[in-house]
């Protein structure tokens, strides 16, 4: 039995985004094939869901905190919410330093055989495991620095730590070919070094008992009944998303077939741009904006949709077209997303290219063969990608660096 | 006496361009894209002229030359024919030189490799004519054999065929339909009293079609001296060998360096070193003994897959609609005697139009991926669509 120590920085129910997703997936995987895993959070809370490995608290901070806390008034605001005793203002770089601290101090008593690491978050952590205590180091990279800030320069100590952990780290796990091929080109990492594991969809969003109900969209599905076509997208409203090519796609797609509703779900610095977008094109009529939205009404939004656009200018994996795909959309994706490099069974376009997009969605809209086959086929195929392979495929990385150590 | 029947298919489709629904109603060129595009017809046919049909037609007629009794026959679709003409008119020279010498039949199918069989008889009796005619006007001979594209064959066709008066028709040498029969003998189809059948060997000519330069396949690297081993055990099933396969298979499907060209040079001479065998045209083979029994394929049989049906092309809603949409316009196209129109048209039923639509092993990214035009089956509908949608639109005009 193999025994890891596995560096995250959230996990479900405390989690914001994907990343706890992913990691709560892989670990439940891994230890299904007999791991044996600690799992280091740098927060203090219940999972209740987490039977199969120790969750470790590497502060007595609350979940809400993981990240610090940032500007005095979210701080005035949050001590209203959740009273607690520590008055401090904390930044995330403090809570990092603990979370190294407490790293250390477990490592004086554990001598787990590998050490996984998460994203940046948790680089710094894998390198004193590997520097002081000679632990083989695995780098998971879910997004770079140059993801999150689209394909422009990002944080530079945020570069700096990324750097260094990719350096250091016996083997790098990379979710898509596209984010492996950022990491060598911009941080000059041998390609032999990295391996690419795909990530999958919950377990839990598939077994879940979600049942679609009309009522939340119910002006949507009274347009569908009349011919209208439902094309929606979801995520962050940020540049690294590529909204605004969707938008004009949209106005070039209308200006063919005015029977097209294009639903924008998420929220984000480029809403009001969105907006207004919307209104110089002329199509404010066809676009909906849901606000930010979860659960059971995003699922709606996927249930209720015809197509699916990722529209990414730089997508590591692109999780919400797996969850489109379990709701039957007919997927568009661009080529720039890591998602567009497993999946056959969807329409692929550059990001940059709105015509091609338009022409995609005119002809999904337009073609019942075309959008039954997509639908058909992806409802197919969204399930090959397991976490049971991914598990696989992360122990055998385990056992190449495990190996390599005994030289 | 023992004999080989060499049949190889030449065809090239005239693939349409990435076309969008915007160049519709402004631009109504959908066959040429520019030279470096994916689609470029002109690109891909002189790469394969030069990779295939140059090297491969030259070595034929050298052996012509070399041995009398060395004999080839070819179909030839006219969508080749005029690209050749076009691009590599030298092409058709070569053709032409073999069938001067007495030792190249060519064999009739439809001018459009299409499968208007299923689709459209009337459709299907005027490409088969157009063809007959190009092949007239180029070759000076008239086809007496006939295969349908893709192979596809079934009783009905055969009776068709018999009633146009064809010597004898081409069909896949199936192990379902033969059972425990030899595809080594001429069989007659039934409901037929003169047509004659001939049934491609599809083991002998796969391994030089398909597994020749498969390094994972236990009898690589294939020599002549073992292949005609096998040539002469296979004659105790009858003494008429039917190789049937693509022209590209040499030089395009097997590239040079796997030895296929100096491995069909020596086979021809190796072959006729002993005194008893020979190669035979098609219809020369449909001549060579009396049909040992009657042969019957109720359903549709083709060369292709391991299914032997018309699932490649036909199976999925996206093949199906278009088709359908295609052959629909039929009678409104003719009506509007316009010949380009009509040509744009017809040149959308050539089946490797719908093939590149296949999803059947499309996740597996295996031979229908490779030899796609297209980004993916769903792009490649998205343009044919669009392109059929142009054709809609002029003849509304």
């Amino acid at each position: 039995m193999m025994k890891i120590l596995m560096l995250g920085w959230e996990l479900p129910p405390h989690n914001s985004g994907g990343l706890g997703v992913a990691c709560l997936n892989m670990a439940r995987a891994l230890s299904r094939q007999g791991a044996e895993i600690d799992f280091v959070v740098p927060y203090e809370a219940k999972h209740p869901e987490v039977n199969f490995m120790h969750i470790l608290p590497a502060t007595h901070l609350d979940p809400i905190y993981r990240y610090g806390n940032g500007a005095y008034e979210t701080m005035r605001l949050l001590d209203k919410i959740i009273p607690t005793e520590n008055h401090e203002l904390i930044s995330l770089r403090d809570v990092q330093e603990s979370y190294c601290e407490f790293v250390d101090k477990y490592l004086k008593e554990y001598k787990p055989e590998v050490v996984h690491a998460h994203d940046w978050l948790t680089y710094e952590a894998g390198i004193l495991a590997k520097k002081n205590y000679g632990i083989p180091l695995v780098a998971h990279v879910h997004a770079t620095e140059f993801d999150r800030a689209g394909m422009h320069t990002g944080n530079p100590l945020i570069h700096e730590i990324e750097y260094e952990g990719l350096m250091l780290a016996d083997k790098i796990i990379a979710v898509s070919e596209s984010t492996k091929r950022i990491i060598h080109e911009k941080y000059h990492i041998p390609l032999n070094k990295i391996d690419v594991i795909y990530n999958s969809l919950d377990e839990n969003y598939e077994n879940s008992d979600y049942h679609f109900k009309d009522q939340t969209y119910g002006f949507l599905l009274k347009q569908k009944q009349e011919g209208y076509t439902i094309v929606s997208t979801v995520g962050r409203f940020t540049v690294q998303k590529g909204l605004q090519n969707l938008m004009r796609a949209a106005a070039l797609a209308i200006s063919k077939n005015p029977k097209l509703i294009f639903v924008f779900a998420g929220d984000g610095e480029e809403r009001n741009e969105l907006i207004e977008l919307a209104a110089d094109l002329g199509i404010s009529k066809n676009v909906i904006f849901t606000g930010f939205i979860r659960g059971k009404k995003l699922r709606d939004i996927y249930s209720i949709s015809d197509i699916f656009v990722m529209s990414s200018v730089s997508e590591p994996f692109g999780l919400t077209a797996l969850e489109a795909a379990h709701h039957g959309d007919a997927l568009i994706l661009t080529k720039q997303s890591g998602v567009s490099e497993v999946i056959w069974s969807a329409m692929t376009y550059d990001f940059w290219d709105t015509q091609k997009l338009a022409d995609e969605i005119l002809s999904i809209a337009e073609n019942p063969a075309l959008k039954e086959s997509l639908q058909s086929n992806i409802k197919n195929e969204y399930h090959t990608i397991s976490w049971n392979e991914v598990a696989k495929k992360c122990l055998k990385v385990y056992n190449k660096i495990v190996k390599h150590k005994d030289y | 006496m023992r004999a080989i029947c060499l049949y190889l298919h030449i065809h090239q489709p005239l693939r349409y361009r990435e076309y969008s629904i915007f160049d519709v109603g402004n631009d109504s060129n959908y066959y040429n894209d520019n030279f470096y595009g994916r689609q470029s017809n002109e690109r891909i046919f002189k790469k394969v002229a030069k990779k295939s049909y140059y090297p491969m037609l030259r070595l034929l007629l050298d052996n012509m030359k070399k041995y009398p009794e060395f004999k080839v026959s070819f179909s030839i679709t006219g969508t080749w024919l005029e690209q050749a003409e076009k691009w590599e008119p030298e092409l058709i020279k070569l053709i032409r030189e073999m069938v001067s010498l007495g030792q190249c039949e060519i064999v009739g199918e439809t001018y459009y490799h299409s499968l208007a069989y299923f689709y459209n008889l009337d459709e299907f009796n005027d490409q088969v004519k157009m063809h007959a005619e190009a092949i007239k006007r180029i070759f000076g001979v008239k086809p007496k054999v006939f295969r349908n594209t893709e192979f596809a064959y079934n009783d009905s066709l055969a009776r068709w065929a018999e009633a146009e008066g064809y010597e004898a028709i081409l069909a896949e040498g199936w192990d379902k339909i033969l059972d425990w029969r030899s595809p080594n003998h001429v069989y007659r189809p039934t409901g037929c009293k003169n047509l004659k059948l001939l049934l491609k060997n599809y083991r002998l000519s796969d391994d030089i079609a398909f597994r020749f330069s498969n390094r994972g396949w236990s009898e690589w690297p294939l020599t002549v001296p073992k292949y005609q081993k096998w040539l002469d055990d296979d004659c105790l099933r009858g003494n008429l060998i039917n190789l049937f396969m693509d022209f590209e298979t040499f030089g395009e499907h097997q590239w040079e360096d796997t030895g296929i060209f100096d491995f069909m040079n020596t086979l021809i001479s190796s072959w006729l070193s002993e005194y008893e065998n020979k190669f035979v045209t098609v219809s020369e083979a449909a001549n060579l003994e009396h049909p040992v029994a009657e042969i019957s394929m109720p359903d549709t049989v083709t060369w292709a897959d391991t299914e032997r049906d018309l699932s490649a092309w036909l199976s999925n809603s996206m093949q199906r609609s278009a088709m359908e949409q295609v052959y629909a316009l039929r009678e409104q196209i003719l009506n509007t005697h316009d010949g380009k129109l009509i040509s744009d048209w017809r040149y959308l039923t050539t089946s490797d139009h719908p093939y590149s639509m296949c999803t059947k092993y499309w996740n597996d990214g295996d031979v229908h991926a490779y030899f796609s035009a297209y980004a993916s089956p769903y792009e490649s509908f998205m343009y044919f669509m669009n392109v059929l949608r142009d054709i809609e639109y002029r003849i509304k005009k």
